[in-house]
Protein backbone atom coordinates (compact mmCIF):
# COMPACT_ATOMS: atom_id res chain seq x y z
CA UNK A 1 0.00 0.00 0.00
CA UNK A 2 1.27 2.93 -1.11
CA UNK A 3 1.60 5.92 1.85
CA UNK A 4 0.10 8.90 -0.63
CA UNK A 5 0.50 11.49 2.24
CA UNK A 6 4.64 11.17 1.75
CA UNK A 7 3.94 12.66 -1.75
CA UNK A 8 2.09 15.52 -1.04
CA UNK A 9 3.10 19.05 -0.85
CA UNK A 10 2.39 20.06 2.66
CA UNK A 11 0.46 23.00 2.32
CA UNK A 12 -1.99 21.46 0.21
CA UNK A 13 -2.64 18.78 3.45
CA UNK A 14 -3.55 22.02 5.07
CA UNK A 15 -5.75 22.95 3.12
CA UNK A 16 -9.79 22.32 4.01
CA UNK A 17 -12.21 20.91 1.32
CA UNK A 18 -14.84 24.12 0.69
CA UNK A 19 -18.05 24.36 3.07
CA UNK A 20 -19.97 24.93 0.66
CA UNK A 21 -19.46 21.54 -0.67
CA UNK A 22 -21.00 19.16 2.30
CA UNK A 23 -24.78 20.54 1.71
CA UNK A 24 -24.61 20.25 -2.23
CA UNK A 25 -23.68 16.43 -1.30
CA UNK A 26 -27.03 16.55 0.79
CA UNK A 27 -29.02 18.13 -1.59
CA UNK A 28 -28.15 15.94 -3.91
CA UNK A 29 -28.93 12.82 -2.72
CA UNK A 30 -32.68 14.33 -1.66
CA UNK A 31 -35.22 14.86 -4.09
CA UNK A 32 -37.42 17.41 -4.14
CA UNK A 33 -35.14 19.72 -3.11
CA UNK A 34 -35.43 23.35 -3.00
CA UNK A 35 -31.72 25.37 -3.37
CA UNK A 36 -31.01 28.52 -2.72
CA UNK A 37 -27.26 27.62 -2.36
CA UNK A 38 -26.27 27.69 -6.06
CA UNK A 39 -23.53 30.70 -6.94
CA UNK A 40 -24.19 31.15 -10.33
CA UNK A 41 -27.15 32.85 -12.58
CA UNK A 42 -29.89 31.08 -13.70
CA UNK A 43 -30.07 32.64 -16.76
CA UNK A 44 -28.52 31.63 -20.22
CA UNK A 45 -25.59 33.35 -22.38
CA UNK A 46 -27.71 35.89 -24.43
CA UNK A 47 -28.54 34.29 -27.55
CA UNK A 48 -26.33 37.04 -29.93
CA UNK A 49 -23.40 35.58 -27.79
CA UNK A 50 -24.16 32.31 -27.71
CA UNK A 51 -24.24 32.74 -31.51
CA UNK A 52 -21.22 34.15 -31.67
CA UNK A 53 -19.71 31.63 -30.33
CA UNK A 54 -20.90 29.08 -32.62
CA UNK A 55 -20.24 30.72 -35.79
CA UNK A 56 -16.59 31.15 -34.64
CA UNK A 57 -16.63 26.95 -34.46
CA UNK A 58 -18.38 26.85 -38.23
CA UNK A 59 -15.69 28.91 -39.02
CA UNK A 60 -13.51 26.43 -38.03
CA UNK A 61 -11.28 29.12 -35.87
CA UNK A 62 -9.95 26.20 -33.35
CA UNK A 63 -6.85 27.50 -32.44
CA UNK A 64 -5.13 28.29 -29.67
CA UNK A 65 -5.52 32.12 -28.92
CA UNK A 66 -2.54 34.51 -28.07
CA UNK A 67 -1.34 33.31 -24.72
CA UNK A 68 -2.66 37.09 -23.71
CA UNK A 69 -6.15 36.69 -25.60
CA UNK A 70 -6.90 37.80 -28.70
CA UNK A 71 -6.27 41.53 -29.23
CA UNK A 72 -9.69 42.22 -30.18
CA UNK A 73 -10.61 41.04 -26.92
CA UNK A 74 -8.17 42.42 -25.34
CA UNK A 75 -8.47 46.12 -26.52
CA UNK A 76 -12.68 45.21 -26.06
CA UNK A 77 -12.23 45.10 -22.33
CA UNK A 78 -10.23 48.17 -22.28
CA UNK A 79 -12.85 50.04 -23.89
CA UNK A 80 -15.40 48.30 -21.15
CA UNK A 81 -13.51 48.98 -17.96
CA UNK A 82 -12.76 52.67 -19.29
CA UNK A 83 -16.73 53.03 -20.47
CA UNK A 84 -18.44 51.74 -17.60
CA UNK A 85 -15.48 52.69 -14.09
CA UNK A 86 -13.52 55.07 -15.83
CA UNK A 87 -10.47 53.07 -15.75
CA UNK A 88 -7.83 53.04 -18.62
CA UNK A 89 -5.50 50.47 -19.35
CA UNK A 90 -3.44 49.75 -22.68
CA UNK A 91 -5.02 46.72 -23.92
CA UNK A 92 -0.89 45.50 -25.13
CA UNK A 93 0.37 45.46 -21.81
CA UNK A 94 -2.01 45.93 -19.13
CA UNK A 95 -5.00 43.27 -19.57
CA UNK A 96 -4.72 39.44 -19.81
CA UNK A 97 -7.41 37.08 -20.62
CA UNK A 98 -7.66 33.76 -18.35
CA UNK A 99 -9.66 30.58 -18.05
CA UNK A 100 -12.53 32.52 -15.48
CA UNK A 101 -11.50 35.13 -12.58
CA UNK A 102 -10.32 32.21 -11.06
CA UNK A 103 -7.43 31.72 -12.80
CA UNK A 104 -6.68 35.24 -12.66
CA UNK A 105 -7.26 35.61 -8.61
CA UNK A 106 -4.58 32.01 -8.87
CA UNK A 107 -2.14 33.83 -10.88
CA UNK A 108 -1.89 37.09 -8.81
CA UNK A 109 -1.26 35.40 -5.95
CA UNK A 110 1.07 33.74 -7.20
CA UNK A 111 2.73 36.42 -9.04
CA UNK A 112 2.66 38.50 -5.72
CA UNK A 113 3.01 36.48 -2.89
CA UNK A 114 5.93 34.24 -1.92
CA UNK A 115 6.82 32.79 2.06
CA UNK A 116 6.90 35.17 5.00
CA UNK A 117 4.03 37.17 3.30
CA UNK A 118 0.93 38.53 4.93
CA UNK A 119 -2.20 38.58 2.68
CA UNK A 120 -5.16 40.32 4.28
CA UNK A 121 -8.18 38.84 3.59
CA UNK A 122 -11.62 40.42 4.76
CA UNK A 123 -14.42 37.91 5.54
CA UNK A 124 -17.15 36.78 4.96
CA UNK A 125 -15.66 36.03 1.37
CA UNK A 126 -15.68 33.89 -1.17
CA UNK A 127 -13.70 30.22 -0.54
CA UNK A 128 -10.63 30.76 -2.30
CA UNK A 129 -8.43 33.41 -1.36
CA UNK A 130 -7.95 31.29 1.85
CA UNK A 131 -6.44 28.53 0.50
CA UNK A 132 -4.67 30.60 -2.99
CA UNK A 133 -2.51 32.58 -0.58
CA UNK A 134 -1.48 29.46 1.49
CA UNK A 135 -0.54 27.31 -1.41
CA UNK A 136 0.97 30.63 -2.82
CA UNK A 137 3.21 30.32 0.17
CA UNK A 138 1.89 33.44 1.89
CA UNK A 139 0.26 33.42 5.51
CA UNK A 140 -3.27 34.59 5.47
CA UNK A 141 -4.42 37.13 7.66
CA UNK A 142 -8.33 37.49 7.84
CA UNK A 143 -10.55 40.53 8.88
CA UNK A 144 -14.09 40.47 10.04
CA UNK A 145 -16.06 42.67 8.55
CA UNK A 146 -19.16 43.00 10.61
CA UNK A 147 -22.99 43.54 10.11
CA UNK A 148 -23.39 46.75 11.54
CA UNK A 149 -20.80 48.43 9.18
CA UNK A 150 -22.75 46.69 6.48
CA UNK A 151 -20.30 44.24 5.91
CA UNK A 152 -18.05 46.75 4.22
CA UNK A 153 -14.08 46.74 4.98
CA UNK A 154 -12.99 49.63 7.62
CA UNK A 155 -10.24 51.33 7.23
CA UNK A 156 -9.05 51.41 10.86
CA UNK A 157 -9.67 47.29 10.88
CA UNK A 158 -7.46 47.33 8.49
CA UNK A 159 -4.59 49.43 9.37
CA UNK A 160 -4.90 47.49 12.98
CA UNK A 161 -3.76 44.06 11.15
CA UNK A 162 -0.96 45.35 9.08
CA UNK A 163 2.31 44.33 9.62
CA UNK A 164 5.88 44.81 8.41
CA UNK A 165 5.30 41.34 6.83
CA UNK A 166 1.60 42.45 4.79
CA UNK A 167 1.84 42.74 1.11
CA UNK A 168 -1.57 42.37 -0.11
CA UNK A 169 -4.92 43.02 0.43
CA UNK A 170 -7.49 41.09 -0.91
CA UNK A 171 -10.64 43.74 -1.70
CA UNK A 172 -14.13 41.02 -2.92
CA UNK A 173 -16.42 43.73 -3.49
CA UNK A 174 -19.51 43.15 -4.22
CA UNK A 175 -19.02 40.67 -2.30
CA UNK A 176 -20.17 37.16 -2.06
CA UNK A 177 -21.74 36.37 0.26
CA UNK A 178 -23.25 38.91 1.70
CA UNK A 179 -23.95 41.52 -0.63
CA UNK A 180 -22.24 44.22 0.33
CA UNK A 181 -20.31 46.77 -1.89
CA UNK A 182 -17.98 49.63 -1.11
CA UNK A 183 -18.77 53.27 -2.11
CA UNK A 184 -16.05 56.01 -3.39
CA UNK A 185 -15.84 56.88 0.36
CA UNK A 186 -14.85 53.75 1.39
CA UNK A 187 -12.11 52.98 -1.00
CA UNK A 188 -10.96 56.35 -0.83
CA UNK A 189 -10.35 55.39 3.24
CA UNK A 190 -9.12 52.13 2.32
CA UNK A 191 -6.59 53.89 -0.16
CA UNK A 192 -4.95 55.99 2.59
CA UNK A 193 -3.73 53.14 4.47
CA UNK A 194 -2.56 51.24 1.52
CA UNK A 195 -0.46 54.02 0.34
CA UNK A 196 0.81 54.68 3.75
CA UNK A 197 1.88 50.95 4.10
CA UNK A 198 2.78 50.29 0.59
CA UNK A 199 0.90 47.49 -0.60
CA UNK A 200 -0.87 45.86 -3.24
CA UNK A 201 -4.48 45.16 -3.68
CA UNK A 202 -5.99 42.54 -5.49
CA UNK A 203 -9.56 44.04 -6.58
CA UNK A 204 -12.15 41.15 -7.43
CA UNK A 205 -14.47 42.86 -9.50
CA UNK A 206 -16.49 39.81 -10.67
CA UNK A 207 -19.85 41.28 -9.41
CA UNK A 208 -19.54 44.64 -11.03
CA UNK A 209 -22.25 45.43 -12.72
CA UNK A 210 -24.55 43.88 -9.76
CA UNK A 211 -25.11 46.59 -8.08
CA UNK A 212 -28.32 47.60 -7.03
CA UNK A 213 -30.42 51.66 -7.22
CA UNK A 214 -28.20 53.88 -8.48
CA UNK A 215 -24.99 53.00 -7.40
CA UNK A 216 -22.65 51.93 -9.70
CA UNK A 217 -20.12 50.14 -8.70
CA UNK A 218 -16.32 51.85 -7.97
CA UNK A 219 -12.79 50.68 -8.79
CA UNK A 220 -10.42 51.30 -6.39
CA UNK A 221 -8.33 51.31 -9.62
CA UNK A 222 -10.29 54.80 -10.67
CA UNK A 223 -8.87 55.82 -6.72
CA UNK A 224 -6.43 58.68 -6.54
CA UNK A 225 -2.44 56.87 -7.08
CA UNK A 226 -4.25 53.20 -6.27
CA UNK A 227 -3.99 52.41 -10.66
CA UNK A 228 -0.19 51.54 -10.08
CA UNK A 229 -0.77 49.40 -6.86
CA UNK A 230 -4.36 47.52 -7.61
CA UNK A 231 -4.62 44.71 -10.09
CA UNK A 232 -8.13 44.25 -11.21
CA UNK A 233 -10.16 41.05 -11.39
CA UNK A 234 -13.16 40.52 -13.54
CA UNK A 235 -14.80 38.03 -16.05
CA UNK A 236 -17.95 37.07 -17.69
CA UNK A 237 -19.40 34.58 -16.03
CA UNK A 238 -21.77 37.12 -13.48
CA UNK A 239 -22.47 39.57 -15.93
CA UNK A 240 -23.29 37.67 -18.59
CA UNK A 241 -24.01 34.41 -17.31
CA UNK A 242 -20.96 32.95 -19.05
CA UNK A 243 -19.99 30.65 -16.24
CA UNK A 244 -19.32 27.44 -18.37
CA UNK A 245 -17.28 29.55 -21.18
CA UNK A 246 -14.91 29.67 -18.32
CA UNK A 247 -13.12 33.50 -19.19
CA UNK A 248 -12.22 36.25 -17.06
CA UNK A 249 -9.16 38.57 -17.22
CA UNK A 250 -7.08 40.57 -15.14
CA UNK A 251 -5.83 44.13 -15.87
CA UNK A 252 -3.02 46.16 -13.70
CA UNK A 253 0.61 47.74 -14.08
CA UNK A 254 2.42 46.38 -16.73
CA UNK A 255 4.81 44.85 -14.80
CA UNK A 256 2.45 42.88 -13.37
CA UNK A 257 0.65 41.87 -15.82
CA UNK A 258 3.79 40.68 -17.51
CA UNK A 259 4.79 38.62 -15.06
CA UNK A 260 1.02 37.23 -14.25
CA UNK A 261 1.38 36.08 -18.42
CA UNK A 262 4.37 34.10 -17.74
CA UNK A 263 2.53 31.82 -15.60
CA UNK A 264 -0.65 31.86 -17.16
CA UNK A 265 1.75 31.45 -20.47
CA UNK A 266 3.14 27.87 -18.87
CA UNK A 267 0.12 26.62 -16.86
CA UNK A 268 -2.45 27.56 -18.98
CA UNK A 269 -0.96 28.53 -22.33
CA UNK A 270 -4.58 30.37 -23.63
CA UNK A 271 -8.52 31.19 -22.42
CA UNK A 272 -11.03 28.98 -24.32
CA UNK A 273 -10.62 29.87 -27.85
CA UNK A 274 -14.56 30.18 -28.60
CA UNK A 275 -15.25 31.97 -25.03
CA UNK A 276 -13.17 34.67 -26.65
CA UNK A 277 -15.38 35.05 -29.74
CA UNK A 278 -18.69 34.77 -27.56
CA UNK A 279 -16.83 37.31 -25.28
CA UNK A 280 -16.52 40.24 -28.35
CA UNK A 281 -19.90 39.85 -28.43
CA UNK A 282 -21.13 39.84 -25.30
CA UNK A 283 -18.81 43.30 -24.63
CA UNK A 284 -19.78 45.11 -27.89
CA UNK A 285 -23.46 44.52 -27.70
CA UNK A 286 -24.43 43.00 -24.71
CA UNK A 287 -25.35 46.10 -22.45
CA UNK A 288 -28.72 45.76 -22.59
CA UNK A 289 -28.67 42.30 -21.88
CA UNK A 290 -26.66 43.14 -18.66
CA UNK A 291 -29.09 45.89 -17.49
CA UNK A 292 -32.21 43.10 -18.35
CA UNK A 293 -30.83 40.45 -15.83
CA UNK A 294 -29.50 43.60 -13.22
CA UNK A 295 -33.33 44.40 -13.20
CA UNK A 296 -34.82 40.97 -12.81
CA UNK A 297 -32.18 40.51 -10.09
CA UNK A 298 -33.21 43.44 -8.01
CA UNK A 299 -36.52 42.40 -8.31
CA UNK A 300 -35.82 39.46 -6.77
CA UNK A 301 -33.23 40.90 -4.07
CA UNK A 302 -36.21 43.15 -2.71
CA UNK A 303 -38.50 40.25 -2.74
CA UNK A 304 -36.39 38.23 -0.95
CA UNK A 305 -35.01 41.07 1.70
CA UNK A 306 -38.78 41.65 2.62
CA UNK A 307 -39.71 37.81 2.68
CA UNK A 308 -36.23 37.42 5.06
CA UNK A 309 -37.40 40.48 7.55
CA UNK A 310 -40.88 39.65 7.87
CA UNK A 311 -40.20 35.94 8.88
CA UNK A 312 -38.03 37.37 11.53
CA UNK A 313 -34.94 36.62 9.88
CA UNK A 314 -33.49 40.49 9.93
CA UNK A 315 -31.44 40.88 6.57
CA UNK A 316 -29.33 43.81 6.06
CA UNK A 317 -29.79 45.28 2.42
CA UNK A 318 -27.66 43.76 0.01
CA UNK A 319 -26.50 46.35 -2.47
CA UNK A 320 -24.76 44.42 -5.30
CA UNK A 321 -24.11 40.71 -6.54
CA UNK A 322 -27.10 38.06 -6.04
CA UNK A 323 -26.85 36.97 -2.71
CA UNK A 324 -28.77 38.07 0.78
CA UNK A 325 -26.83 37.50 3.83
CA UNK A 326 -29.60 37.09 6.31
CA UNK A 327 -29.25 37.05 10.50
CA UNK A 328 -30.21 33.81 12.05
CA UNK A 329 -28.82 34.36 15.36
CA UNK A 330 -33.19 34.85 16.66
CA UNK A 331 -33.64 31.25 16.12
CA UNK A 332 -30.79 30.20 18.58
CA UNK A 333 -29.08 28.05 16.10
CA UNK A 334 -25.75 27.92 14.86
CA UNK A 335 -25.34 28.72 10.92
CA UNK A 336 -24.87 25.13 10.70
CA UNK A 337 -27.12 23.66 12.91
CA UNK A 338 -29.78 26.24 11.17
CA UNK A 339 -29.31 24.96 7.54
CA UNK A 340 -28.71 21.09 8.42
CA UNK A 341 -32.16 21.08 10.18
CA UNK A 342 -33.59 22.98 7.34
CA UNK A 343 -32.56 20.74 4.84
CA UNK A 344 -33.37 17.66 6.36
CA UNK A 345 -36.50 18.91 7.53
CA UNK A 346 -38.06 21.26 4.56
CA UNK A 347 -35.48 20.38 1.66
CA UNK A 348 -34.56 23.61 1.32
CA UNK A 349 -30.56 24.33 0.94
CA UNK A 350 -28.63 27.16 1.86
CA UNK A 351 -25.56 27.52 3.13
CA UNK A 352 -24.40 28.71 6.28
CA UNK A 353 -22.22 32.06 6.62
CA UNK A 354 -19.51 29.93 8.17
CA UNK A 355 -18.31 28.95 4.85
CA UNK A 356 -17.41 31.96 4.26
CA UNK A 357 -14.93 32.69 7.22
CA UNK A 358 -16.04 32.14 10.87
CA UNK A 359 -17.09 35.43 10.74
CA UNK A 360 -20.27 34.58 8.88
CA UNK A 361 -21.67 32.54 12.63
CA UNK A 362 -25.11 33.48 12.86
CA UNK A 363 -25.39 33.78 9.35
CA UNK A 364 -26.49 31.95 6.07
CA UNK A 365 -26.24 33.07 2.30
CA UNK A 366 -29.31 32.79 0.38
CA UNK A 367 -28.84 33.19 -3.32
CA UNK A 368 -31.52 34.70 -5.61
CA UNK A 369 -29.98 33.15 -8.35
CA UNK A 370 -33.17 31.16 -9.31
CA UNK A 371 -37.12 32.16 -10.40
CA UNK A 372 -39.63 34.36 -8.20
CA UNK A 373 -41.57 31.35 -8.51
CA UNK A 374 -39.00 28.92 -7.08
CA UNK A 375 -38.43 31.91 -4.80
CA UNK A 376 -41.49 31.75 -3.22
CA UNK A 377 -42.13 27.89 -2.37
CA UNK A 378 -38.77 28.22 -0.97
CA UNK A 379 -40.06 31.03 1.55
CA UNK A 380 -43.07 29.34 1.91
CA UNK A 381 -40.93 26.13 3.53
CA UNK A 382 -38.87 28.39 5.75
CA UNK A 383 -41.50 30.01 7.40
CA UNK A 384 -43.36 26.52 8.06
CA UNK A 385 -39.56 25.52 9.28
CA UNK A 386 -39.38 28.86 11.58
CA UNK A 387 -43.26 28.39 13.44
CA UNK A 388 -42.34 24.87 13.89
CA UNK A 389 -38.77 25.59 15.34
CA UNK A 390 -40.36 28.30 17.65
CA UNK A 391 -43.11 25.69 18.55
CA UNK A 392 -40.15 23.61 19.84
CA UNK A 393 -40.38 20.54 17.21
CA UNK B 1 -41.79 50.01 -20.71
CA UNK B 2 -43.59 50.58 -17.26
CA UNK B 3 -42.25 47.98 -14.80
CA UNK B 4 -45.56 47.00 -12.93
CA UNK B 5 -47.41 46.43 -16.49
CA UNK B 6 -44.51 44.11 -17.67
CA UNK B 7 -44.84 42.09 -14.22
CA UNK B 8 -48.45 41.77 -14.14
CA UNK B 9 -48.52 40.85 -18.00
CA UNK B 10 -46.09 37.93 -17.55
CA UNK B 11 -47.88 36.47 -14.47
CA UNK B 12 -51.09 38.49 -13.12
CA UNK B 13 -51.18 35.91 -10.18
CA UNK B 14 -48.45 38.10 -8.18
CA UNK B 15 -50.22 39.53 -5.22
CA UNK B 16 -50.06 43.01 -4.99
CA UNK B 17 -47.78 42.70 -1.38
CA UNK B 18 -44.88 40.87 -4.06
CA UNK B 19 -45.48 43.51 -6.54
CA UNK B 20 -44.44 45.91 -3.58
CA UNK B 21 -41.66 44.07 -2.45
CA UNK B 22 -40.34 43.62 -6.35
CA UNK B 23 -40.92 47.31 -7.40
CA UNK B 24 -39.86 49.01 -3.87
CA UNK B 25 -42.84 50.90 -3.69
CA UNK B 26 -45.64 50.54 -1.31
CA UNK B 27 -48.20 48.30 -1.31
CA UNK B 28 -51.33 51.13 -1.59
CA UNK B 29 -49.49 52.90 -4.07
CA UNK B 30 -49.47 49.32 -6.51
CA UNK B 31 -53.40 49.30 -5.26
CA UNK B 32 -54.38 52.52 -6.72
CA UNK B 33 -51.59 52.04 -9.52
CA UNK B 34 -53.76 49.06 -10.66
CA UNK B 35 -57.12 50.20 -9.90
CA UNK B 36 -56.20 53.08 -12.52
CA UNK B 37 -54.82 50.88 -15.15
CA UNK B 38 -58.05 49.10 -14.85
CA UNK B 39 -60.39 52.67 -15.12
CA UNK B 40 -58.95 53.38 -17.97
CA UNK B 41 -59.08 50.41 -19.63
CA UNK B 42 -55.19 49.32 -19.97
CA UNK B 43 -55.41 46.44 -17.97
CA UNK B 44 -58.70 45.12 -19.99
CA UNK B 45 -58.90 41.38 -17.25
CA UNK B 46 -56.90 38.51 -16.25
CA UNK B 47 -56.61 35.26 -17.75
CA UNK B 48 -54.95 31.83 -17.30
CA UNK B 49 -52.89 30.68 -20.06
CA UNK B 50 -54.51 27.26 -20.29
CA UNK B 51 -52.19 24.65 -22.22
CA UNK B 52 -55.74 23.32 -23.70
CA UNK B 53 -53.86 20.31 -25.38
CA UNK B 54 -54.11 18.55 -22.11
CA UNK B 55 -57.26 18.74 -21.66
CA UNK B 56 -59.80 16.46 -23.35
CA UNK B 57 -61.99 16.97 -25.62
CA UNK B 58 -60.80 21.07 -25.75
CA UNK B 59 -61.58 22.83 -29.06
CA UNK B 60 -59.42 23.05 -32.10
CA UNK B 61 -58.41 26.52 -33.38
CA UNK B 62 -57.81 27.96 -36.65
CA UNK B 63 -56.16 31.12 -38.04
CA UNK B 64 -58.06 33.10 -40.47
CA UNK B 65 -56.94 35.07 -43.45
CA UNK B 66 -59.43 37.76 -44.35
CA UNK B 67 -59.21 39.42 -47.63
CA UNK B 68 -61.92 42.12 -47.37
CA UNK B 69 -63.20 45.57 -49.33
CA UNK B 70 -63.28 48.50 -47.16
CA UNK B 71 -65.73 50.64 -46.16
CA UNK B 72 -65.81 54.48 -47.66
CA UNK B 73 -67.01 55.75 -44.69
CA UNK B 74 -65.47 53.36 -41.75
CA UNK B 75 -62.72 51.78 -43.72
CA UNK B 76 -61.73 48.75 -41.79
CA UNK B 77 -63.67 48.94 -38.40
CA UNK B 78 -67.35 47.94 -39.86
CA UNK B 79 -65.93 44.80 -41.08
CA UNK B 80 -63.78 43.90 -37.76
CA UNK B 81 -67.15 44.69 -35.81
CA UNK B 82 -68.88 42.43 -37.62
CA UNK B 83 -65.96 39.64 -37.30
CA UNK B 84 -65.96 40.14 -33.52
CA UNK B 85 -69.72 39.67 -32.96
CA UNK B 86 -69.23 36.02 -33.48
CA UNK B 87 -68.59 33.97 -30.56
CA UNK B 88 -66.47 31.46 -32.68
CA UNK B 89 -63.95 34.21 -32.92
CA UNK B 90 -61.36 34.35 -29.93
CA UNK B 91 -59.25 37.43 -32.02
CA UNK B 92 -59.72 40.02 -34.81
CA UNK B 93 -56.33 41.47 -36.02
CA UNK B 94 -55.90 44.11 -38.60
CA UNK B 95 -52.10 42.94 -40.83
CA UNK B 96 -50.22 44.89 -43.00
CA UNK B 97 -49.17 42.66 -45.64
CA UNK B 98 -50.83 39.70 -47.97
CA UNK B 99 -54.14 39.90 -46.55
CA UNK B 100 -56.25 42.02 -43.71
CA UNK B 101 -57.51 40.17 -41.11
CA UNK B 102 -56.11 37.47 -39.21
CA UNK B 103 -58.81 36.36 -36.84
CA UNK B 104 -58.69 33.18 -34.28
CA UNK B 105 -61.35 30.89 -34.66
CA UNK B 106 -62.33 28.04 -32.29
CA UNK B 107 -64.42 25.43 -32.84
CA UNK B 108 -65.12 21.95 -31.68
CA UNK B 109 -63.76 20.34 -34.79
CA UNK B 110 -62.37 21.15 -38.05
CA UNK B 111 -65.49 20.43 -39.75
CA UNK B 112 -67.03 22.87 -37.00
CA UNK B 113 -64.50 25.56 -38.30
CA UNK B 114 -64.52 24.85 -41.69
CA UNK B 115 -68.43 25.56 -41.90
CA UNK B 116 -67.98 28.32 -39.70
CA UNK B 117 -66.12 30.06 -42.45
CA UNK B 118 -68.03 28.52 -45.57
CA UNK B 119 -70.99 29.58 -44.17
CA UNK B 120 -70.94 32.88 -41.56
CA UNK B 121 -67.38 34.36 -42.68
CA UNK B 122 -66.98 33.87 -46.05
CA UNK B 123 -70.77 35.17 -46.96
CA UNK B 124 -70.45 38.87 -45.06
CA UNK B 125 -70.96 41.41 -47.40
CA UNK B 126 -67.17 42.52 -48.53
CA UNK B 127 -65.63 39.66 -47.46
CA UNK B 128 -63.67 38.50 -50.90
CA UNK B 129 -61.86 35.58 -49.43
CA UNK B 130 -60.49 33.75 -46.55
CA UNK B 131 -57.30 31.24 -46.22
CA UNK B 132 -58.13 28.69 -43.04
CA UNK B 133 -54.79 27.16 -41.22
CA UNK B 134 -55.53 25.13 -38.70
CA UNK B 135 -53.29 24.74 -35.57
CA UNK B 136 -52.02 21.94 -35.21
CA UNK B 137 -49.77 22.44 -31.66
CA UNK B 138 -49.11 25.32 -29.61
CA UNK B 139 -45.53 25.11 -28.50
CA UNK B 140 -45.44 28.86 -26.96
CA UNK B 141 -48.56 31.34 -26.11
CA UNK B 142 -48.40 34.86 -24.49
CA UNK B 143 -44.84 34.18 -24.15
CA UNK B 144 -44.87 31.18 -22.46
CA UNK B 145 -43.43 27.40 -23.21
CA UNK B 146 -46.02 25.52 -23.77
CA UNK B 147 -43.91 21.75 -24.24
CA UNK B 148 -41.58 20.32 -21.64
CA UNK B 149 -38.52 21.05 -24.56
CA UNK B 150 -35.61 22.54 -21.99
CA UNK B 151 -38.07 22.01 -19.15
CA UNK B 152 -35.33 20.02 -17.46
CA UNK B 153 -34.64 20.35 -13.60
CA UNK B 154 -31.91 23.20 -12.77
CA UNK B 155 -28.99 22.13 -15.23
CA UNK B 156 -26.37 23.94 -13.10
CA UNK B 157 -24.24 21.92 -11.50
CA UNK B 158 -23.06 22.28 -7.43
CA UNK B 159 -20.03 23.30 -7.62
CA UNK B 160 -17.69 24.71 -4.68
Amino acid sequence: MIDYQKYFNDEIKTVKPSGIRRFFDIANEMDDVISLSIGEPDFQTPWHIRDEGIKSLEKGRTWYSPNRGFSELLSEICEYYKRRFKVSYNSKNQALVTVGGSEAIDLAFRTLVQKGDEVIIPQPSFVCYEPLTVMAGGTPVIINTKNEDNFRLKAADLEAVVTDKTKLLVLPFPNNPTGAIMEKQDLEEIAEVVKKYDLFVLSDEIYSELTYGDRRHVSIASIDDMYERTVVINGFSKSYAMTGWRLGYALGPAPVISMMTKLHQFGIMSAPTTAQYAAIEALRNGDCDVNKMRDEYDMRRRLVVDNFNAMGLKCFEPLGAFYVFPCIKSTGLTSEEFCTRLIMQKHVAIVPGTAFGSCGEGFVRVSYSYSINHLKTAFKRICEFLEELNNGS
Amino acid sequence: MDKLLQLLSTNSGFTTAEIASMLGEPEDYIKAQIKEYENKGIIKGYQAVVNWEEVENSNVEALIELKVTPKKETGFDEMAELCMAFEEVESVYLMAGAYDFALIVQGQSMQDIAMFVAKKLSTIDGVLSTGTHFIMRRYKDRGMNLTDFDNQADGRSLIL
